[in-house]
């Protein structure tokens, strides 16, 4: 598959949050902020790839000899547990200041259902080993992506007067449905 | 100003006698002639349309204000634009709910959501035209009205827009419905031609956007901008080899016109900035060739603006103004071996001393 259109598929059209619809909480959680979301960003896009390389491996060599395939959820999510454990331990000794400017979100991406997503997606569709993990940062970069247009949108919403009912995370998720109609445009573009 | 002595007063000193009330009736002025033209191409029918739209748009956003304890702003024209803005972009021949539902969904939620005027971040109507899309996705693709087929027979001829007979069987097919190449664009530039209620005249949209740049609405940025990246990538990209396309063709068809001066260059969701609107005017341009060309749908232009209202946010704060005033005083450098010890007390009294 050409690659080029693989990511702007990733990133557009199939937009891993305003397609599919995944990893939903960090993208209300951490857009209150740019600089935050870009953390958040990064975050994710690195976690993404490690762990789709890893559960790759682990899906050809273990799950799949062994018929163990209905351990796949569980094994992912330990996977990707152990992977942003070991990453925020990396940060920490390595790169402390990048470390404390990520702070809680960095263990939080263990629970962000797009990196599961994006690894079990991957699975799903039978990429080879390189398209995979292509894929996973392609669709890593459009999480990003969406992530900074809210955070935008966010920064803008704190000075309007939204009813009192919905403030807050009400009125991000009608944002973030409204962005979704909007990506709507890419509908039909690559198959 | 009457008075001729010197006049003091607290800022701002630039006065207009601009109001919300004025520009808006003055935009939905300069719409109406194409909504008479339609009435005369696709019928009387479309006269109804528009004063559903209208009329759910104005009665959502009183129900709205009245709700949520504000005061009632009905008749500043906002809602009455946006209404005949939302029948605009629907075809001639879909059931009055769609209208009605379409402003709903453009006031109570793109916009009352919000906060009001001055706070969506999506044009209302072009928003709910993309709720409609894919609520009603049947009627909001296939109710065309043949020009003129009103007069015969006592219902509506269905037939195909000249964008989708481009996409989907190609130029060709497209020239033998619309007649002769030059024919087919003075009539597509007239305004004689299936498609939306108020896209079909380019010459009567083109002249309302002259006048509204005449009175100082808008600015020539965005339309120019946007118009101008169509056509280069038109050109560039739209023949069956490079820089064969044919530009006129894609500016008179679809709702180009309608999208350049009336819907991207709406206040709430564009830039203020000069150079932020040339950037915006040409990624709307370009996203709209974009979704012609390879994307699923005939017709770009709607959602190539709701993606540059997604982005305008981010636009708006890259393009800030230079400040005309003395910097800043720079922050005083903290001590760096104890980041952590007591900062907010020490940080607030330093920044006392440097007001000071």
């Amino acid at each position: 598959m050409d690659y080029f259109l693989m990511f702007i598929s990733a990133i557009f059209v199939n937009n891993i949050l305003l397609a599919q619809y995944l990893g939903n909480c960090p993208y209300l959680g951490c857009s209150k902020e740019k600089g935050v979301s870009i953390g958040m960003g990064f975050a994710v896009v690195f976690v993404a790839v490690m762990a789709t390389a890893f559960t790759f491996i682990i899906q050809k060599y273990i799950l799949v000899p062994y018929d163990l395939g209905y351990l796949q959820t569980i094994v992912f999510i330990l996977v990707i547990a152990g992977l942003v454990q070991f990453v925020e331990m990396f940060l920490k000794r390595m790169v402390p200041p990048l470390y404390k400017s990520l702070g809680i979100f960095l263990p939080l991406i263990t629970t962000n259902c797009a990196v599961l997503g994006i690894a079990i997606l991957v699975q799903r569709k039978e990429y080879d080993f390189a398209t995979a993990v292509f894929y996973s940062f392609a669709a890593g970069m459009g999480f990003m992506l969406a992530l900074v247009l809210m955070a935008g949108i966010r920064e803008r919403l704190a000075i309007a007067r939204v009813p009192k009912a919905f403030e807050g995370t009400a009125i991000g998720l009608v944002m973030a449905g409204l962005m979704s109609l909007a990506f709507f445009a890419f509908k039909g573009m690559i198959a | 100003m009457s008075d001729p002595r010197f006049h003091v007063s607290v800022s701002p000193h630039l006065r207009d006698t601009a109001t919300i009330g004025s520009i808006m009736w003055t935009v939905s002025a300069a719409l109406a002639p194409q909504l008479v033209l339609a009435a005369w191409i696709f019928g009387p029918r479309v006269l109804l349309l528009a004063a559903v739209s209208v009329g759910s748009c104005v009665l959502c956003e009183a129900a709205m204000q009245r709700g949520l304890g504000k005061k009632v702003t009905v008749r500043d024209g906002s809602a009455v634009l946006t209404g005949l803005l939302l029948a605009y972009v629907l075809p001639p021949g879909v059931p009055l709910t769609l209208p009605f539902w379409g402003g709903v969904f453009a006031m109570c939620i793109a916009k009352h959501l919000f906060g009001g005027l001055g706070a969506n971040f999506f044009n209302p109507a072009l928003i709910a035209r993309a709720f409609l899309a894919v609520g009603f996705p049947v009627a909001m693709t296939t109710a065309w009205i043949a020009p003129f087929a009103w007069h015969g027979a006592a219902d509506a001829v269905s037939t195909a827009t000249p964008l989708y007979l481009l996409k989907h069987y190609g130029a060709a097919a497209m020239f033998q419905q619309y007649g002769a190449h030059a024919e087919a664009l003075r009539h597509f530039f007239l305004g004689i031609r299936p498609g939306c209620v108020g896209e079909t005249s380019t010459l009567l949209l083109l002249l309302g956007g002259l006048v509204l740049i005449w009175r100082r609405i808008i600015t020539w940025h965005i339309p120019a901008a946007m118009l101008g990246t169509a056509a280069l990538l038109a050109w560039v990209f739209g023949g069956e080899t490079l820089f064969t396309g044919d530009p006129l063709l894609h500016l008179v068809t679809g709702g180009m016109f309608l999208g350049a001066f009336f819907m991207a260059t709406d206040y709430v969701t564009s830039p203020s900035q000069p150079r932020a609107k040339l950037l915006y005017g040409v990624g709307a341009g370009a996203l709209t060739m974009l979704i012609r060309f390879k994307g699923g749908y005939p017709e770009g232009v709607c959602y190539a603006i709701l993606l540059m209202n997604c982005l305008n946010p981010v636009i708006e704060n890259a393009f800030r103004p230079k400040r005309f005033a003395a910097p800043l005083p720079k922050p005083e450098p903290k001590p760096a071996a104890k980041p952590e010890a007591k900062p907010a007390p020490d940080a607030s009294q330093k920044d006392g001393e440097g007001r000071k």
